[in-house]
């Protein structure tokens, strides 16, 4: 086979070249398509991934008042820089199945109170030392401190014991919880040595990279960690995350090749970022949604019929079309999605129906009186835009709506969970139980549209400590009827993670867990040369 | 030479005694400035606490947060606390990630005064000649032209003047990057090359105010006695300007750069933001949204104390280019 | 009189713009925020300046944006003008410690710069038109006190002004019958001056989020709405870009005229 075959080959095994034009070029050098397609197989398993480089993302979501304490990440830069350089003992891939990380088996008993997580031999920190079963406990210890301020409290909170014995780990809970491993996999939770008590922004994890520079709101440089105990990940020498929040100049220093990655493509841009040599959009479905939040105890919305009105008199494929730009899917008035583990996707999509809400508000009895939808420009991107949607789609229902901006300083503590109808996001959580208590549960602090149903509450403790996959589902449906009917959450749409990044840069795989695959993509993708 | 005439035998001279002055008042005023950066964030509404904390906070976190962070104490004992710790060098932490705030300011207002003495090196000698040019041709088409394209420049606000070089210079004619980031470790060459772009748009955003003011001083003092009696003389016109009627223009052309200088330091904010450069306009920003109070008050101090500075500068330069004080009788 | 022609120009266009922001409702083609078009669309016969990021018509979006602009510059350039040539008249006037006073605030005030103040004031208060007014006037008054004061520390030495004194004139006689009517010609320039920096300012904080909240838009707001389109080579961002550079330059002209003829140096983008 002569030197132009070998670099097509090459070149289509990088995906440089589109699979039909290699096939193409082939059958025209005489190749059988046969022989081609298995050369092709072979090439593209032998390629693998490139080792070396810098490889670089440029993102949205980091602020100079960023720390380096895993703990108190909350942005989309300090997700991914916990990612890059910490591990946690368990991760959730792409399929939505636990990968074992820091621990390599993981057994519970039979009412899901008591798990055990054998910590994997040999994992070493950046600082030399091992990683040992008091590291684990140690972590999540420190978390379940309130002084930690740990975005996981929530998380650990019903963790009543922890002990350390050889390589084990063993956690007992309060009542019983089948989801546990996923829990774990939460990009706060990153193991430290000692727990990280001593010193919390040392930055020394067991990740695939080490932090060499830590600039918040700048940027954040790591080399790989030549002790890393995977040697699947972690092609490029160094990585980067660059903090570029102007959207323009993201786009700009992605195309002049100054990063290979960004995330938050804009949806306006994706058609015209597109038609740019050299760049691919890649999206991918998320369990993130943007919401409106009634209270269900307080009036006018304490009414069933007034909420099933509004609900009814949204436009979601409008605002899917119109917010997302296409770029996302329909909500249905529960906050999950085709994401989630053990989803049904039997449940009737609610549509827009103009007439059905105007009958169900003359039924409510409501006065007429505008009724006050508060938004703010960061509720969520376009949230302004969508509440005017929504006030001329429940226009045409005859359903008053007055829309309020409120501004963005101070949203999330004057309005949020304050005021009885408003805009907000909800970025998702791994497994339905987690979503549900966080945010429905009715003793839940983050219970945000105030909502309490005993059946409800009985079903989601009955439900987390369900082992049978089976009858843990039609819990789960049935909660998701009860909310859908019955609850005080309007979800007209979840968006897509839009991504871009160059052609050079391979491995990448769809994650719908988190963005730039999970946080993941500067430790699995490389850099072809 | 200056100094012998500074320091005339016998007395204090008159210039000495004003440039003390000028100095004095310069610092009472940055102490009055301190006062009221001070009172003016406290009595910001919204509690630090509990913006630290966010929502889920218990209200005996945020009693003891209150607490360690000293809320309880009144108001003057924190001020004189924050003084105090200034004027050691001492900015305390930042309340959001516990960052030394000196630190984090040093290396910031280094790049804040990188770019704006590269913007300046660039812009003010090419003001002062265009102004020269254009006062040279009064009336004529140099003097229009030039006018004509810094009307247009200074009429453009900056991040439209920054996403236009962007679109130009690293798509249409891919020269420069778009992210203008710069680190320890760049050499001198790399820093150069990476704040290309915003330094373009600052000169285009300072360059036309510079140059006006220079061409407007200019003509003032061509209207002077002397300036005709050299004119007279047959000096040409550009030795005249040079040399009789520019040494007296220099009070209010040094007063115009001033002001732009300054605001190559202090008022960049926009260009930061739309290059990412990592300067002190951006890491205010982010702590403003974050009430991270001592940072704000820290950093709003130090753009203060620039301003003041620079505005003595040009107090001191106009009273010693003051022929008549400079000669005192 | 005779007017240059740039001044001339300046005039019709300065015109032209307050126009077409006073009868905006009337002129533009479409409302402010109807979807009458595809995403970005270029010039047509139905859009004269193409469709923005959601399909709306640029042009009705630049009639109703720039009665928003001009409406927002020119109240709070009223505010910054009432308040600062009065305080600037009364302590030139008055002299001693109002005088001493109140120049001593003001070199306060300018000493932290205007764009950080504001943004931390409006980060904090309630973003509404009225308060966006009141912080731009009350930053910028700063500005004009000092040039009030100078030109009326000149004008009141003269013998009129004396004279008025001496004939036992109260001090609001002096100030609006002596003072305000010879000062007028600086300040007219310098309110030019000021307008446009009020102009570029909203523009900036509108770009920084913190400026005029959707529904409602202002140039700066549009420019950053489309901006993102611009590296694409959309012409939508241009478009507002235009329109303030083009508001700026005729006001300019206008104020560049009116200063030739006077001699005073004022003015500066404010730090």
């Amino acid at each position: 086979m002569n030197a132009e075959f070998d670099h097509m080959l090459k070149r289509a095994a990088r995906g440089q070249m589109s699979r039909r034009e290699f096939m193409g070029r082939a059958s025209a050098m005489g190749i059988s398509a046969a022989m081609a397609s298995t050369l092709l197989a072979s090439a593209a398993r032998a390629e693998g991934p490139v080792k070396g480089g810098v490889l670089r993302a440029g993102m949205q979501g980091g602020e100079s008042t960023n720390s380096l304490d895993p703990a108190l990440a909350a942005s989309e830069v300090p997700f991914m820089v916990n990612m890059t350089w910490g591990e946690m003992l368990v991760d959730v891939n792409a399929k939505g199945e636990i990968d074992y990380r820091i621990a390599e088996e993981i057994s519970a008993n039979a009412d899901a109170t008591e798990w055990k997580f054998k910590i994997r031999a040999g994992v070493e920190f950046h600082d030399g030392k091992t990683v040992t079963a008091e590291d684990v406990v140690a972590t999540l210890k420190r978390h379940t401190d309130e002084k930690a301020q740990s975005g996981a409290l929530g998380i650990v909170q019903g963790i009543s014991d922890m002990k350390a014995e050889g390589d084990m780990v063993t956690l007992t809970l309060a009542s019983g919880n089948a989801d546990l491993p996923f829990l774990m996999a939460d990009y706060h939770l990153v193991i430290q040595p000692g727990g990280g008590v001593d010193n919390p922004t040392a930055g020394i994890g067991a990740g695939p990279y080490k932090v060499t520079a830590f600039e918040p709101g700048v940027r954040h440089v790591f080399e790989r960690h030549a002790n890393y105990f995977d040697s699947s990940i972690a092609h490029a020498d160094q990585v980067e995350i660059l903090v570029v929040n102007d959207s323009t100049a993201r786009t700009a220093a992605l195309q002049a090749g100054q990063v290979h990655m960004i995330n938050r493509v804009d949806p306006k841009i994706i058609e015209l970022l597109k038609g740019v040599p050299g760049i691919s959009i890649e999206h991918v479905a998320g369990r993130g949604h943007y919401v409106f939040i009634m209270h269900c105890d307080k009036a006018p919305f304490d009414n069933k019929d007034l909420r099933n009105a509004l609900k009814l008199a949204i436009n979601r494929q409008e605002m899917v079309d119109k917010i997302l730009g296409g770029y996302g899917s329909r909500g249905n008035d529960f906050p999950i999605n085709a994401a989630y583990p053990l989803f049904d996707d039997t449940i009737p999509q609610r549509e827009y129906d103009a007439a059905a809400a105007a009958e169900l508000y003359k039924a409510s009895g409501h006065d007429g009186s505008p009724i006050v939808l508060r938004t703010a420009p960061g509720a969520f991107p376009g949230a302004v835009e969508a509440a005017q949607l929504f006030q001329q789609s429940a226009a045409a229902a005859g359903i008053p709506l007055e829309v309020k901006v409120e501004p963005d300083d101070g949203y999330w503590s004057n309005v949020w969970n304050v005021e009885p109808f408003c805009a907000s996001y909800w970025g998702g959580r791994p497994v339905q139980d987690q979503m549900y208590s966080t945010a429905y549960l009715s003793t839940a602090d983050w219970n945000d549209t105030k909502f309490k149903n005993a059946r409800f509450d009985e079903l989601l403790v009955a439900a987390r400590a369900e082992l049978d996959q089976v009858k843990r589902k039609a819990m789960y449906t049935e909660m998701a009827n009860i909310l859908r009917d019955d609850g005080g959450l309007i979800c007209p749409m979840f968006n897509d993670f839009v991504e871009a990044k160059r052609e050079e840069v391979g491995g990448w795989q769809p994650d719908p867990n988190g963005e730039l695959m999970n946080g993941r993509a500067l430790a699995k993708c490389w850099l072809n040369a | 030479m200056l100094a012998e005439r500074l320091i005339g035998p016998g007395t204090v001279h008159p210039i000495l005694k004003l440039v003390v002055q000028r100095i004095a008042l310069g610092l009472l005023l940055l102490w009055a400035v301190s006062l009221l950066i001070f009172l003016g964030t406290e009595a910001l509404p919204g509690d630090v606490a509990q913006a630290i904390l966010g929502q889920s906070a218990t209200p005996e976190a945020l009693a003891n947060l209150r607490e360690s962070l000293g809320l309880n104490q009144p108001s003057y004992v924190r001020y004189f606390q924050w003084l105090g710790g200034i004027l050691t060098g001492d900015f305390g932490t930042a309340l959001t990630n516990g960052q030394d705030i000196g630190q984090a300011i040093a290396q910031r207002l280094g790049n804040t005064l990188f770019l704006a003495a590269c913007a300046a090196v660039i812009s003010v000698p090419l003001a002062i000649l265009l102004g020269l040019i254009a006062a040279r041709y009064n009336g004529r088409w140099p003097d229009k032209v030039i006018s004509g394209v810094t009307l247009s420049t200074i009429s453009l606000p900056e991040f439209v003047a920054a996403y236009f070089v962007i679109f130009l210079l690293t798509q249409v004619i891919p020269i420069f990057q778009p992210v203008a980031m710069v680190f320890p470790g760049m050499s001198f060459w790399e820093r150069l090359n990476a704040v290309a772009l915003p330094v373009i748009v600052l000169v285009l955003v300072v360059l036309a105010h510079m140059m006006r003011m220079t061409r407007a001083a200019i003509l003032n003092v061509m209207q002077s006695a002397y300036i005709e009696t050299a004119e007279l003389k047959g000096l040409s016109p550009m030795r005249v300007i040079w040399q009789h009627a520019f040494p007296n223009a220099i009070a209010p052309i040094v007063s115009v750069v001033v002001l732009n200088l300054a605001y190559l330091v202090v008022g960049v904010v926009v260009v930061e933001v739309v290059f990412s450069y990592n300067a002190l306009g951006q890491y205010l920003v982010d702590h403003v949204a974050k009430r991270d109070l001592p940072v704000v008050q820290a950093v709003g101090l130090i753009f203060a104390a620039v301003y003041i500075g620079l505005n003595i500068l040009a107090d001191v330069i106009a009273i010693i280019a003051n022929p008549r004080l400079r000669h005192p009788k | 009189m005779k007017m240059p022609l740039s001044a001339l120009i300046g005039l019709i266009l300065t015109g032209a713009f307050v126009f077409c922001a006073v009868f905006a409702q009337w002129i533009a083609p479409y409302p402010l925020d109807a979807v009458t078009g595809g995403v970005w669309e270029g010039p047509s016969d139905a859009h004269w300046l193409g469709t923005d990021t959601i399909g709306r018509d640029i042009l009705s979006r630049l009639i109703h944006g720039g009665q928003i602009t001009i409406f927002v510059a020119l109240a709070s350039s009223l505010i910054s003008f009432g308040l600062g040539s009065f305080l600037g008249f009364l302590a030139a006037v008055r002299g001693g410690w109002i005088d001493q006073g109140l120049s001593r605030i003001v070199d306060l005030m300018m000493a932290i710069p205007s764009l950080i103040v504001a943004l931390v004031v409006l980060s904090v208060l309630p973003l509404n038109l009225t308060v966006l007014i009141l912080v731009m006037g009350f930053l910028d008054a700063t500005r004009v006190f000092r040039l009030a004061r100078a030109v009326a520390m000149d004008i009141a030495v003269m013998d009129y002004v004396e004279a008025a004194k001496l004939r036992g004139e109260g001090q609001s006689w002096i100030i609006f019958r002596e003072i305000l009517p010879n000062a007028l010609s600086p300040l007219v320039a310098e309110f030019g001056l000021r307008f446009i920096f009020a102009v570029l300012f909203i523009s900036t904080l509108s770009f920084l989020g913190l400026g005029i909240q959707p529904p409602l838009t202002d140039w700066g707001g549009m420019v950053k709405e489309n901006k993102d389109g611009l590296i694409y080579g959309k012409s939508a961002a241009l478009m507002p870009a235009l329109a303030i550079a083009l508001l700026a330059i005729s006001v300019n002209l206008v104020a560049d005229w009116i200063l030739s003829r006077t001699t005073s140096l004022k003015g500066g983008r404010g730090a």
